[in-house]
Parts: structure tokens; sequence; C-alpha cells
């Protein structure tokens, strides 16, 4: 266990300056560039994650020594800020000589300590204020940085920071819901349809610990797995993980789908074998690669995605330019792997016993939850989310109509960040908007046409609820 | 069934939840010959319970009929009988996403209290985790041994009757995380980073009070602890309704009747088509916020050990 909190060549681990947060590979002699740093992680191997680095002359890092603060000696503060004036000149230091500083190879904490010394108006500020002024300069000018392993609370915070789009705006504590919600847990047959870059297929990952199994939903030519890949899971979990595409729903509820297993291939294969399903597999085979293979930093993930299907390109091409009957015969495993593949999923869904679903994509949900819950056992939970409230208002209203539901509920949680310390109490910021909204419900045995909701339920689809509703007893 | 495992079908000795509606919801344990007495009459545990699958309708004596659901650790906060006040679901969501627990985890919680939050704890830590959680009041400690017991979690778990803040966790250098529910909580953080890993974990403090939050803060940062942040998180429960809005008469123009302003074509008046327009209604769904809401349950202060 010791070993596995170190980190490790190869590992996928987190940088971490105050909030902000970057997926990286740990690669020796591999320059990152975080925060407008630069700098190998070759030294942090070995170290324990969680470990603060200083950068050092020559980008490498070193572990952050812990120094007692020894601010002015005498301290020195005022009472308010009635004879504070800003003229701009309080600072003595000018921008050259700080350049001058940082290009001496100073270190950060003697750059503040400077920085104080020379601002003629730092002895009049109040306590609060010098501490505040020391916190902002400090951030500017302490280069160090911390190495945290990934988990879905630091992937999930990292994505909304950084790239909420790729995430259709999922707010970390809504994500936190939806696993609740869906009761996600090891041992669990879990249906996922997402469009979130895999984070949330990560989450639900994270939370089954390789128990159970997982098949993935998909639309267009493969999922997008770059989130999931930034966890660093173990190959087992990937064992369990299965993919089955939204194009083929259809037919597996209506009993049309087929997928006629070819022969294991044989030494001789034909050649010239390309037929019909072989273009629509290729074309499946280049979009999934990138997302197998995702990189790391989700900044520079579209430039990595164009270099790759480059790469496939030229790879491609090379290929048609052999021809010979090994790549064929290549093409024809992988082909039949992947259709066994495709069977596989196609069988467990086939079964119609999931313990849950989850949704979260940048589509419509109610075709996805009219189809979908069809492949749910009775009496488990499903979540959707939406980024906005109205497909789910819709979504609600066609669940209720198709029946087999209870229990529904449309939701929203707020999250409200607090600035803790003495006498500075206060609210951080308010994030009401822009953190989606969860439709969720737990399915029920029912014949179909019929909608089933329980009596009460059939009096509250007309009645307004908030007479019934109670407040919760409520703390202190 | 079990608290951590899903099963088709109802058992004898099984842990059920029915569901006669919308927040209108008991748990039932499962026995031969028992009867259960809902508001649309009698349940027979052998004959309308027994080999039934989870999910079913229920019909009782008097011709209504009810759901039995599954047992989830969700169900069960709803429905669990409070010797204390409890967590809820949106809260223990968000605790267990930010300790990090997963299969496996190790996890020290006190007080236990009734149990709502530890069951959630023992699903997500299941099958390899461990729960040790701490209670100081004799009989609730004992009532939840029994609960984890019947709910078929107890091997995942351990109960301590004793005083955190005075006697700690009863174990150290084994936890990945701790989370704490107790008034003075900044009495058990020593304790707390004792009972951690030596190479780190998470902890989690909740308290209804600033002032708590405060102290709490100063203790946390006092034992080395880093990454302080505290949060807050609420829930915002909306109805699904349709909304009939009337629209004004302002009155005809004197030449002019055709150009009212709507589109008479609209599917929402499709619904109530009327010869005179002024008169009509305009129909929309609408999520509408209940009237009273839970404005605060608890601050919810994390930390890291490192």
């Amino acid at each position: 266990a010791m070993e596995e909190a170190r980190i490790r060549e190869g590992d996928c681990a987190v940088l971490k300056r105050d909030e902000v947060f970057k997926a990286v590979s740990v690669l020796r002699r591999r320059k990152i560039i975080f925060e407008k740093q630069w700098f190998y992680l070759d030294n942090a191997i070995g170290h324990i994650y969680g470990t603060t680095f200083e950068v050092t002359s020559g980008g490498n890092l070193q572990p952050k020594q812990e120094v007692e603060e020894t601010t002015t000696e005498t301290k020195e503060a005022g009472t308010d800020n009635r004879n504070i004036v800003d003229d701009g000149k309080s600072q003595k230091l000018t921008h050259d000589d700080i350049k001058a500083l940082k290009d001496k190879g100073i270190k950060g904490q003697e750059i503040v300590q400077q920085l104080i010394e020379n601002s003629t108006t730092f002895r009049d500020k109040t306590e609060f204020a010098q501490d505040k002024y020391i916190k902002k300069k400090k951030k500017k000018y302490e280069a160090v940085i911390t190495i945290v392993k990934p988990s879905t609370r630091i992937l999930s915070t990292m994505y909304y920071a950084r790239e909420p789009g790729k995430i259709n705006h999922l707010r970390y504590d809504t994500l936190a819901q939806m696993l609740t919600l869906g009761n996600v847990h090891a041992g669990n047959k879990m249906i996922v349809m997402e469009t979130c870059a895999g984070l949330v297929l990560g989450a639900v990952m994270e939370r089954m610990g390789g128990y159970g199994s997982i098949i993935q939903m998909y639309p267009g030519g493969g999922p997008v797995r770059a989130a999931t890949s930034c966890f660093g899971f173990p190959k087992a979990f990937f064992d369990k993980l299965h993919e089955f595409p939204l194009s083929k729903v259809q037919s597996l509820l209506a009993g049309t789908f087929t997928t006629e297993l070819p022969a294991e291939p044989e030494e001789n294969a034909l050649v010239g074998g390309e037929s019909n399903g072989l273009s629509e597999e290729k074309q499946q085979e280049t979009e999934e690669e990138p997302a197998a293979e995702a990189p790391m930093d989700i900044n520079t993930t579209e430039e990595q995605d164009t270099m790759d299907i480059n790469a496939e390109d030229v790879e491609f091409k090379e290929n048609k330019e052999k021809d010979n009957k090994e790549n064929v015969r290549e093409k024809q495993i992988k082909q039949w792997e992947r259709r066994k593949k495709l069977k596989e999923a196609a069988a467990l869904l086939g079964e119609k016993n999931a313990d849950g679903l989850i949704v979260a994509s940048k589509f419509h949900p109610t075709p996805l939850l009219l189809s979908l819950l069809e492949f749910v056992a009775p009496s488990r939970p499903f979540v959707v989310y939406c980024q906005y409230k109205e497909p789910l208002l819709e979504c609600y209203t066609k669940l209720r109509e198709r029946g087999g539901v209870i229990n529904l509920k449309l939701s929203e949680s707020w999250l409200r960040n607090y600035q803790v310390l003495p006498d500075r109490s206060h609210p951080k910021l308010t994030m009401s908007g822009g953190g989606g909204y969860l439709l969720s419900g737990i399915t029920v045995l029912w014949e179909k046409g019929k909608p089933e909701c329980t009596n009460s339920e059939a009096l509250q689809m007309e009645e307004p609820s908030s007479k019934r509703c109670k407040l919760q007893d409520l703390p202190c | 069934m079990s608290f951590v495992e899903y099963g088709d079908t109802i058992k004898d000795g099984d842990t059920a939840i029915v569901f006669l509606g919308h927040e209108s919801m008991f748990p039932v344990k499962v026995q031969h010959g028992t009867v259960t007495q809902t508001k649309y009459g009698v349940i027979r545990h052998s004959t309308d319970l027994i080999g039934k699958k989870y999910g079913s309708k229920v019909t009782c004596s008097k011709g209504g009929w009810v759901f039995i659901l599954h047992p989830t650790p969700e169900l069960w906060t709803m429905n669990l009988p409070h010797r204390t006040q409890i967590l809820y679901s949106t809260d223990i969501s968000i605790i267990t996403m930010m300790l990090e627990l997963k299969p496996g985890s190790i996890v020290c919680e006190s007080g236990t209290g009734s149990g709502s939050l530890s069951h959630a704890l023992i699903r997500t830590v299941a099958p390899t985790g461990h729960l040790y959680t701490v209670e100081f009041h004799q009989q609730r400690a004992e009532k939840a041994r029994e609960e984890f017991r019947e709910h078929g979690v107890e091997h995942l778990v351990t109960v301590t009757n004793q005083d955190v803040c005075k006697n700690g966790f009863g174990v150290s250098n084994v936890a990945d995380a701790v989370f704490l529910d107790i008034p003075s909580p900044w009495e058990a953080i020593g304790h707390a980073k004792s009972a951690l890993k030596a190479e780190g974990g998470r902890i989690c403090s909740f308290s209804p009070c600033i002032e708590q939050v405060q102290r709490t803060c100063l203790a946390m940062e006092e034992y080395g602890f880093t990454e302080i942040n505290t949060l807050e998180i609420l829930l915002r429960v909306y109805n699904v309704r349709t909304i009939s809005l009337q629209i004004p008469d302002l009155g005809k123009a004197a030449e002019d009747n055709s150009s009212t302003g709507f589109d008479s074509s609209s599917p929402s008046h499709q619904a109530s088509p009327c010869a005179n327009l002024q008169q009509g209604t305009v129909q929309f769904k609408s999520g509408v916020p209940l009237r009273e809401v839970v404005g605060h349950t608890g601050y919810l202060t994390f930390a890291t050990k490192s």
C-alpha cells in the first residue's frame, strides 16, 4: 500500500498550484509547462503523493522545506486606511528591479520579503491587509507545486474549472449527487451514457473499484475517454468495461440486432475482404484510438487529437501500399475481436437486468431515457443530467406517460464556498447557476402502455405538494 | 438482499421499502407469517412479499396498491428511525466524493448517530473496505450494531462505544478518511490525525454553526492539515407543473380584431380553442420550486493530511 502512495514513472498525476489543477503523465526528461512555469518531473519520482515542490533553476523540483515564518520582527500595523493614499508610488522597487531579482535566481520567498521592505505603505496597513498583501505576493513569486493522485474529486474540479464545455458544465457537486442517487457501488451492472469526455465514466469506475460491469453507450464512431485515462485505473478495471453504439439500440430492442460472428480468421485469409461493414469499422478505429491514448493535459487535447489522426493517416496509407496478406489478417482479427466484444455487450444489455442507468450527455434526454430504461431491472435507480432544466421537464412528463418509474425528482444543487479566518469568515462565491440539473427516479415492474404511479402519486400529479412539504428539523 | 448487494426477489429476513407514494414510504422487515398495515389495507408477508420481485406492485387488502422496493442507503436515509438529527443524501454525496471514498477505503466516523451516513459509507467502501464508527451513547451504539446485522453489512463495520474526543477512534494509522459530526470536532482533530494513514488521507467535519467551523479550522491548521476548505451544499427540488396563464383582455382595436399579438396556431392554444383569443390562456411546463426548502444543514470542512 505504501508503494501506491509514491509517485512512480508512468503514473497519471495531477499538478496543483493553489486552486489550479493540471493532469500529466509522469515521464522522465519531459518538459512540463504549468502556470507559466516550466520544469521536469524527474525528481518527483519516489516521493509521496501530496508532496509540495519548489521549482529550482533548470526546471528541477525540490521538496519544499517547512520554514517558520520569520516576517518583520517588529509587528507594526495600522488600524485603518484613512491616511493611505494610492499614489502608485508606494512600491520602491521598479518592474525592472523585480525582473533582475528573478533573473538572478533569487528565491521567491526573498523577493516577497524585499517587496515588503520596499513598500512604504506596508507598515500602515492593518494586520489583515498585511496578511492579504503577503498572500498575494507569495502566490505570484513563490513557485511551488503540489503533486496529487488523481481522483474524481480532483479531476471533476479540474474539468469544471478548465474545460466546462467538454463536460456539459456538469459541476462536481452535481456529479457527486449522481453517484449517490444512482447507488453506484462495487458489484453493480451499470449502464452509462455520457458525452463528458469520459469523466462520468471514470467517476463510476472509481466507485465500482473493478467489481461488477459497466456498459458504456456511445454516439458516433466510438466512446471518448480522454478524462477516463487521467484516473490511471489499473488494466483490470477495463476488462469489465463494455461499450455499445447508441445507433444500434433500436435494433437491439426490436430484436433485429445481429452480429454474425465470422469464424475465427484463418492463416490464409482472403485478400480484399473489405466489404460493407469494414469501412465503418475503420472509421471507428480512427476515432477510438485518440480516445484510448488520450493526452493527459486537457489543454492540448485538440492539438494532440489532430496529431494522432495524422499519424494514423500515414499509417493507413502505408498499409495500403503494402497491402500484404499479413495486414489483412491482422485487420480481420481486430474486426473479429471487435465484433465479439460488441456481441458480448449486446448480450449483457439483452438480459435487461442492469442495476442502474446514468445519463449525462449533450443530447436530448427524453429519447435516451425512454429507450435505455428498457435495459434496467425493476427497483433500480436512474439519474439523468442535463445542463438545462426544460428538456428534463419534458422528460419527466414523458416518463410519467410511459410508466414503470416512481419517485421522480427534478433537482439542482447549490454550492457555496467559505473563507474561514479568525474574524474574517464569509462566503467566498456562490455557484447558483451553471451546475446543471438532475432528474432521478426508481424503476418498477409495469405493464407497458399503462402509466403506473401509486394512488397518492396520481393525486400528487395534479395537486401542488407544498402543503405536504415538511421542513426538516434544523440543527441549532 | 443486503445494503451492499442487489437481489432480485424478496426473501424472509430482508428489509424492504414499502412505497405508497411520493415522500410516503416506510421500511419493513420481511418475516413469514407477519402482516403490515398500510392505509390501503393489509400486506401479508408470506403471500404478498416473499418470492416476489423487488419493484413489484402489491395490492393490499382494501384494493389499493403499493410498490415494494429494494433497500438502498438513500431510501434508508429517508425512512430510518431517527435517534438523532441525521445527514441527508445531498450532504452525504459531497462528503463521499470529497473524502475520495471507493471500494477498499478505510473510514473512521463519529458519531454514529442514527446511521444515515454510516450506511452510505459502508455501501461505498464495500466489499474490501471497512468503517470504524464511534458513538459515545451506549444505547445508540447498540441499536446501530443491531441494524448493521439486520442489513447484512456487519462484516464491513466496527461500532465502538466511547468518547472520540477523549479516546479517539480505537485505531491508528489505518484510515484513508475521517468524518466528524460531533458538537466539538476541534477536540477530535488530533485523534483524527493519528487514525489516518502515515502517508496521508482526507478529513471532513460537519458543523451547523460558523463558530464551530472557526475553531475546527484552527485546530486543523495546528495539526498540519492542508487544503482546508469549507463549503455548503443545498438542494433545490422542483415540482413539474403545467401552468396556464390567462391572456389579459386589452379590448379590441376598432377596425382590426385579428392582430392580437398572439399566434393562434401555437400548440399551446390547441388545448383550449376559443373563439375569442383574448379570453384564452397560454399553457407551459414549469419547474416550480417548493414553497419551503431547507436553507441550511451544516458547513462541511474538508482538509488533507499529507
